[in-house]
């Protein structure tokens, strides 16, 4: 069977996952993608009813087990500071980054 | 080895504090002296090269957080003195899987990218724990965001050494979880299970781990993977204490919509009532699967191991004795896909999950003159995650990428419907089966070497294959110790609920205890403590 991930589909997909990679890495990676593919294509042997609905989560949420929405409040952040200092580089508050790639708009 | 205040159950350790008999102080001293005759090397990101006496010790610990544990000790201590209820869990040594964000403390979720964030916050179930007495021992080390089956996917190593025999993995994610327990660490480990997570490494150390319900357990808190499979639970070395700790962390939560509003039934009055009229089954689709040969890699049918089939079916017969009625050759036709469903579902989420680490709020940062914004995300992603959660990242990308995928994403989840369906038929109340729990192996095979199976990240994958299912369903699971194999390694057997059956889970798990109490086996200790 051919190579489902070839080397320019893969290169794509680590440019879409804002990513880097050597090449010994690159070919490790691209090598266990196609393998698990293999695992992957066990779920197309399946025979079922196309009407079958999707399951996004096990355990239904009926309202009556689901927790109400929470009234909107505005509160204070009271851990604001803790969480800006997080920010590798901050400067008054500000988080700071290098230039953000942009068009000029015509 | 003589026996230490820190291997008491959590349960009696509360007892006796909460009684005034033992001080919360004397627990922790006891514990912290463990630790130095077990932990060995502390595990860091800047690890080089393997040493033969890495695979001598537990390193469980990524964090021990000495001081709180001792303010915390001395609060339950002075609340006992003053008269004072200091909750349930009083004075319990508990340690906490480094995925769980807890105020104050490093919270890395095994990886480079996390490694300086110290998180503002606490996740709700490790509120609950140190609200109810629980004295924090530590953060406890995991595969990198929980994504491995051995723990030897952490950014910070050496790798968790599995306390019957360190050469071996003690399971992941929640390894450390695990390790910690067995070892006399930690009387609870908070842990998370998103296809076995808890439940196998549980297996691999001869523990009791319990994954809940979906939405049983608040994940408030809990570094995300994939979010409609993680699921908070706990490990311990006993399942009264299991039940304890789940009556502390379940329960609604006002910061996580998904937490449900059904009340929790307390487990502990009906843990020791047997199971005189439970309909217990057993499937052959849990016996017999499609896995890869170990040896060449290539998927075929196999029957799991023989000495973990065997005592599944002992434990059938302990049930049986016990009045319970053993349904055999209940039909559960999609286990197989559950490993293929979960490589695409988890990767889905587990890609969109980890977009958000992109070296600008928090956490690693790559230290170059970035040209732009957009090379500073791939520097930072490149040299903060490692090669598994790359792996991940990308997968998730390719299934669900417009221009490649073929259906996938919808297909598994539609797979994921008729794995559900397995799980509904056979509990049905007015159905053909009427079962209260399925009994099946924890896993395929005992613990495996340290790098044996590492980087054959299907293989590695397949360790979760009896475990996942219920993880797709949303069901509980509880896995418990039954007997060793050849080499001296634990074996788990597993029983798989309907939603909310933890407490039906516990009792059936007790029964099986207290019918092997005698058992050879449970006078065997962990090599670790042995020597000690």
């Amino acid at each position: 069977m051919p190579e489902e991930i070839t080397r320019e589909i893969f290169d794509h997909l680590v440019d879409l996952a804002a990513l880097e990679m050597d090449e010994e890495e690159a070919d490790y990676l691209r090598k266990e993608l196609n393998n698990q593919l293999d695992a992957i294509h066990e779920l197309e042997a399946i025979e079922f009813d196309p009407s079958t609905p999707v399951t996004s989560h096990g355990v239904p949420y009926t309202e009556a087990i689901s927790s109400a929405l929470r009234e909107d409040r505005i509160e204070p952040c009271k851990e604001a500071d803790e969480i800006v200092g997080q920010a590798p580089e901050e400067q008054d508050r500000y988080i700071v980054v290098p230039d953000i790639p942009a068009e000029e708009l015509q | 080895m003589s026996e230490q205040l820190c291997d008491l159950p959590a349960f009696v350790v509360a007892q006796k504090v909460r009684s005034g008999e033992l001080k919360a102080t004397e627990v922790l001293e006891s514990v912290l002296t463990r630790m130095d005759q077990v932990e060995g090397k502390t595990p860091s990101s800047s690890y080089e090269r393997f040493e033969e006496a890495d695979l001598e010790k537990v390193h469980a610990f990524v964090t021990i957080t000495r001081d709180r544990a001792w303010s915390q000790a001395e609060a339950v201590d002075q609340a006992i003195r003053a008269g004072q209820d200091p909750g349930p869990l009083a004075g319990v040594p508990v340690s906490i899987k480094d995925i769980f964000c807890v105020k104050g403390t490093p919270s890395t979720a095994g990886s480079k990218i996390l490694e300086s964030f110290i998180s503002p916050y606490t996740a709700t179930p490790a509120v609950r724990l140190e609200q109810a007495g629980a004295v924090m021992v530590g953060k406890v080390n995991l595969d990198e965001f929980a994504f491995g089956s051995s723990n030897e996917a952490s950014a910070f190593l050496p790798p968790v050494g599995n306390p019957w025999n360190p050469a071996y993995v003690p399971g992941g994610s929640s390894g450390g979880s695990a390790a910690s327990v067995a070892a006399g660490e930690a009387a609870i480990s908070l842990g998370t299970d998103t296809a076995g997570s808890i439940r196998q490494p549980a297996a691999f150390c001869g523990v009791v781990g319990l994954k809940p319900t979906y939405g049983r357990v608040s994940r408030y808190g809990l570094i995300a993977f994939a979010s409609s499979l993680d699921c908070p639970g706990t490990i311990t070395r006993n399942v009264t204490d299991a039940a304890h700790a789940l009556n502390v962390i379940a329960g609604e939560d006002p910061y996580d919509a998904t937490a449900v509003k059904i009340p929790v039934e307390d487990p502990v009055p009906r843990l020791e009532a047997g199971v005189k009229g439970m309909r217990i089954g057993l499937s052959p689709d849990y016996f017999q699967l499609k896995y890869p040969d170990p040896e060449s890699g290539e998927l075929r049918e196999q029957a799991i191991s023989k000495e973990i089939a065997d005592e599944v079916y002992r434990a059938a017969d302990y049930l049986s004795g016990a009045g319970a009625e053993i349904i055999e050759d209940v039909p559960m036709p999609n286990t197989r896909f559950g490993i293929p469903v979960y490589f695409v579902i988890s990767r889905v989420e587990a890609a969109s999950n980890l977009h958000r680490y992109d070296g600008v709020k928090y956490g690693y940062r790559f230290p170059g003159d970035e040209e732009d914004l957009r090379q500073l995300y791939r520097e930072t992603r490149a040299e903060g995650f490692g090669t598994q959660v790359k792996l991940r990242i990308l997968m998730g990308m390719y299934v669900s990428a417009q221009q490649y995928e073929k259906g996938y994403y919808e297909q598994a989840l539609k797979v994921r419907t008729l794995i559900r369906q397995d799980f509904s038929r056979i509990f049905d109340q007015e159905g053909e089966y009427k079962l209260d729990c399925l009994l099946t192996a924890t896993t395929p095979t005992a613990a495996f070497k340290i790098g044996e199976v590492y980087g054959d990240t299907v293989l590695m994958q397949y360790a979760d294959l009896l475990t996942v299912p219920c993880n797709h369903a949303g069901i509980p699971g509880l896995s418990i110790p039954a007997g060793l194999n050849g080499e001296g390694l634990p074996i788990g057997i597993q029983f798989l609920g309907p939603d909310f059956s933890e407490a039906s889970l516990l009792q059936v798990g007790r029964t099986i205890e207290m019918l092997t109490e005698d058992a050879e086996w449970r006078k065997i200790k962990p090599q670790i403590l042995e020597t000690l």
